[in-house]
């Protein structure tokens, strides 16, 4: 691995990675079957619909979709199922966790538009709660992505990993951090900057790149932290966390998700009765709204300044 | 077999699912009894499926979406000889493979988990589609409960089955005309189940469903290239006139002196009709 991370961004939109690393898995493995339920569009699959009989659009029935990607996995198929972020976790949560979890059958659910990067689409498609209500379905891989190189190198994993798997992923642009051969593995995070032991920032997602930002300005304060990057919020590396936690000490866990049921509740878990200050940067248990994103971010606090803020008061 | 074997299969079903319940002194009586005459033609003539075949994918696949009839499953599943008849008698036990609701991943010859009402209408899709795109040529029997056509579930599953022409799938509506509150009617009225689906697209048929006959000719005769749909005219509790006539017969807990009754019930009309367990 190489974290060639420099503040530019990929070449290429997540939405144009997703589509292109679906229709690899579509061609190299006739068991994958690609599921959408009417936002193919959304995401560059719309042609892979016509291309493939292995990709089907199910309409705007999220549930019958999670259902059949059940039936597909029973039936010796590899699903991979693709909507919207709330609509991936909420709307049918209880399919995925009974014809998926609990039914023993596997299936990679890739939830478009994360926290605020659904802004213009607003609160009804903006989920802060999809991390926490995947992370009670017993087994369930969340990996909140971060990069293109992690995108393509987790989603083709996956299609061979057992279980639920749940991929948070926005559509637009993305801040490599990765270089293109990283390889990447569920439950194991990686050091992506290491500039001393006065603090510690966990981030996934959108996160990294803030965190990235805040270690810098930290730094010019000549406070000089590392950042990890858990890659999955489920597993958690809670080896590697917990080793630069209690050398770090001062931790602040960055997501773009509810304070409760994500990343910011699994590290505080993972530390809790450790002699450690664990503080965050999350959003305060509020629903949604519509805006640019930077204007959420600004708005939820999901930013790098209230990052360094955070990390310097604790 | 013919239609006099598929009547007394029926009946064993019916005898080994009373004396599977008893074993655990409550249960899904109603709901049980009223799918036992479809389980014996499906399993004693119709479905391409053995212990000897469990693991060949061109087989045959059921899955009982109304998950709670698991009981009736577990008995046609130990006459075939999928697991020894003792088996029956661990029903809810601590630590048991047999639950109450069907589960794929601790019951030898249980196709599909399921039990939260609604799913296994998906399930079933994904299944059958995955036979379809496998080019494999097996088939997906559904058992839907007329109770759970309020889930909005089944409409999403059975658009999907129309719109994209699953014929390898075969929807079979448990009309028993009662769920666990009450009449059907009472709670959401179903309303006219045959045209519901017709107008969906299938090819639809409702026939008696303690007929084994009729199930089998519905099962053999609806056109194949089009999704079919049977609605089964049933009544809950089939074969036990007491449990016909108690209003509340979905789940039952009564005393082994009952049990006892209606096993030599049970087994008194399986000898009547020249059938041994």
């Amino acid at each position: 691995m190489s974290i060639i991370y420099d503040g530019n961004k990929d070449e290429v939109q997540f939405k144009s990675a997703i589509s292109e690393t679906i229709k690899n898995l579509l061609d190299n493995d006739k068991t994958v079957v690609y599921l959408d339920s009417d936002l193919s569009s959304c995401i560059g699959c719309n042609k892979l619909i016509n291309e493939y009989d292995r990709a089907i659009n199910c309409g705007i029935a999220e549930a019958n979709m999670a259902g059949i990607a059940g039936g597909l996995s029973s039936g010796g198929m590899k699903p991979i199922i693709h909507t919207f972020g709330p609509f991936a976790s909420r709307r049918c949560y209880d399919q995925i966790f009974l014809s998926g979890g609990y039914a023993g059958n596997s299936i990679t659910i890739i939830g478009t538009d994360p926290g605020v990067t659904a802004a213009f689409n607003g609160g009804t498609h903006m989920p802060f709660e999809d991390t926490g209500l995947y992370r009670l379905i017993p087994g369930a891989i969340i990996c909140d992505v971060t990069d293109i190189a992690m995108l393509k190198c987790l989603m083709t994993k996956s299609i061979n990993h057992k279980g639920i798997k749940y991929f948070r992923v926005p559509r637009k642009d993305s801040y490599k951090v990765y270089s293109n051969d990283t390889d990447f593995e569920f439950g194991k995070g990686k050091i992506i900057k290491e500039l001393g032991t006065d603090g510690l920032i966990i981030a996934s997602g959108i996160m990294v790149y803030e965190a990235m930002k805040a270690a810098e300005e930290l730094a010019n304060k000549n406070f000089k932290v590392t950042v990890i990057d858990p890659v999955t919020i489920k597993p958690l590396d809670e080896e590697l966390i917990k080793q630069y936690a209690l050398k770090c000490k001062k931790i602040i866990v960055a997501e773009n998700h509810n304070k409760i049921g994500g990343l910011v509740s699994a590290v505080k878990e993972l530390l809790c009765g450790q002699n450690v200050k664990v503080s965050h940067v999350a959003v305060e248990d509020k629903f949604g709204e519509v805006g640019p994103q930077n204007y959420l971010q600004e708005q939820f606090g999901l930013t790098s300044k209230e990052i360094v803020s955070k990390m310097i008061s604790l | 077999m013919n239609k006099k074997e598929m009547e007394i299969f029926a009946q064993k079903i019916r005898v080994a699912t009373i004396e599977c319940i008893a074993s655990r002194g409550f249960g899904h009586v109603g709901g049980s009894l009223s799918i036992s005459d479809l389980l014996a033609v499906l399993y004693g003539e119709v479905m391409n499926v053995s212990p000897e075949k469990k693991d060949d994918p061109n087989r045959d696949k059921l899955v009982c979406s109304k998950g709670h009839a698991g009981p009736a499953i577990y008995a046609t599943l130990a006459l075939k000889g999928f697991f020894p008849y003792e088996k029956l008698f661990t029903l809810n036990q601590p630590g048991t493979t047999l639950p109450s609701h069907c589960d794929k991943n601790k019951t030898e010859g249980v196709d599909m988990t399921t039990g939260s009402l609604g799913q296994g209408t998906s399930l079933a899709v994904g299944l059958a589609l995955a036979d379809k795109l496998s080019n494999r040529n097996a088939k997906t029997y559904l058992i839907v409960g007329d109770g759970e056509q309020d889930e909005g579930q089944v409409w999403e599953a059975a658009s999907f089955t129309a719109a994209k022409n699953i014929t390898n799938l075969i929807w079979i509506i448990d009309w028993n005309k009662k769920q666990l509150d009450g009449y059907n009617k009472d709670i959401l009225d179903p309303q006219n189940l045959e045209e519901k689906f017709k107008s969906f697209g299938f090819d639809a048929i409702t026939v008696n469903g303690h007929n084994v006959e009729e199930i089998y000719n519905a099962l053999t005769n609806l056109k194949k290239n089009k999704p079919r749909a049977i609605i089964l005219d049933t009544v809950k509790g089939h074969g036990l006139k007491e449990v016909e006539e108690t209003f509340s017969n979905h789940s039952m807990t009564v005393g082994k002196e009952v049990w006892d009754k209606w096993i030599k019930i049970l087994k008194d009309e399986l000898t009547s009709m020249g059938g041994a367990m």
